[in-house]
């Protein structure tokens, strides 16, 4: 499809999102990432039945932690599509950026050099 | 099984704000399957601490160990070599094993992470009720196996009260009132004789640290020095 999207995302594959650990997202934010987020097979079609359900509980867990710890929960995200939706793939990458953008330059990033 | 819960992060934040370098110790045993304190727990929490200080402009070091028991001498010994190097100490264990690292390095402040709630067993992945209160004076072969001191909101050991309300206890309509439940099972297999049978209260008061040494093992005065 060749579609564009925003050059500043950075995919790490996993087998399925119920492999995304609360700790993974929580080191992403500790070492500097602006913003993390997680894109799931659309709810009720997870080939494991609930790897995409177990990933959105770590997400919003994550979100309250770092809300927690003094920065916006709202930099981790969870979003869900097929795998035959490229468009919405990109669409998604787009609006997360704009998002972090709105949100500002994380602030440990100065501490994870 | 012992389960616990951590500690709200601010209350945890706020017992190690003067501290510079804090070693956190987890427990592999009761504390890491309840997914209150064992080594992933560890890691969340240092992560935690390590982002918070750090955007106070105040950052801590955090350093990071499970051990398999901290209720046992022999794991206790792995911090020995290692402990010299932090200013304090935060247990993910439960009380037990807190007390058993204060005691092992007493001129070393020891702080909990995590609050113990009980003995309790585990109804789904996260989700534990507790079943024991560790009373030492155990009734669940004349109940049906139901413990009173710990399902029944008084602890009665002779009951139901008046407060037992069709089949619910009178502090909430969610909370099943034990003695009904004692009845009906007693009543299923036929051994109601025991519920009219009377039980002296447990003796509570005057409670003093107790100790428990299996027959066939070593005496008090035999225990190791720390």
């Amino acid at each position: 499809m060749r579609l564009d999207y925003p050059v500043n995302i950075k995919i790490i594959l996993v087998p399925c999102t119920g492999k995304v650990d609360v700790l993974h997202l929580l080191r992403a934010i500790q070492k500097g990432a602006d913003g993390a987020y997680v894109v799931g097979c659309l709810e009720g079609a997870c080939h494991y039945n609930e790897g995409n359900l177990r990933a959105r509980e770590r997400v919003e867990h994550v979100s309250r932690l770092l809300e927690e710890i003094g920065l916006e929960g709202d930099r981790v995200r969870m979003y869900n599509l097929s795998s035959g939706e490229g468009p919405t793939f990109a669409a998604y990458a787009k609006e997360m950026t704009e998002h972090i953008q709105k949100l500002g330059p994380n602030p440990l990033k100065k501490w994870a050099e | 099984m012992i389960v616990a819960q951590r500690k709200p992060f601010e209350e945890i934040k706020d017992m190690l704000k003067v501290y510079k370098k804090v070693l956190n110790v987890g427990c592999g045993t009761c504390v890491a399957v309840c997914l209150a304190g064992g080594e992933k727990e560890v890691d969340v929490l240092n992560a935690e601490l390590d982002m918070a200080r750090k955007l106070e402009e105040n950052p801590i070091e955090m350093g990071a160990i499970t051990v398999e028991r901290q209720c046992d001498r022999e794991y206790l010994e792995t911090l020995d070599s290692i402990v010299e190097e932090y200013d304090a100490i935060l247990s993910m264990a439960c009380g037990v094993g807190v007390q058993f690292l204060a005691e092992r390095f007493p001129h070393k402040p020891v702080f909990p992470a995590v609050d113990t709630s009980g003995l309790a067993v585990n109804q789904a992945v996260g989700w534990y009720e507790e079943r024991c209160r560790s009373c030492n004076q155990c009734v669940l072969g004349m109940t049906a196996g139901i413990c009173p001191v710990t399902m029944c909101a008084k602890g009665l050991y002779n009951g139901p009260c008046g407060g037992t309300n069709k089949g619910n206890c009178e502090i909430s309509k969610d909370q099943p009132c034990a003695w009904h439940m004692i009845y009906e099972r007693l009543a299923a297999q036929d051994r109601l004789d025991n519920i009219i049978a009377f039980y002296p209260a447990v003796g509570w008061k005057d409670q003093t640290p107790r100790t428990l040494i299996q027959p066939g093992y070593k005496t008090e005065d035999s225990a190791p020095e720390n």
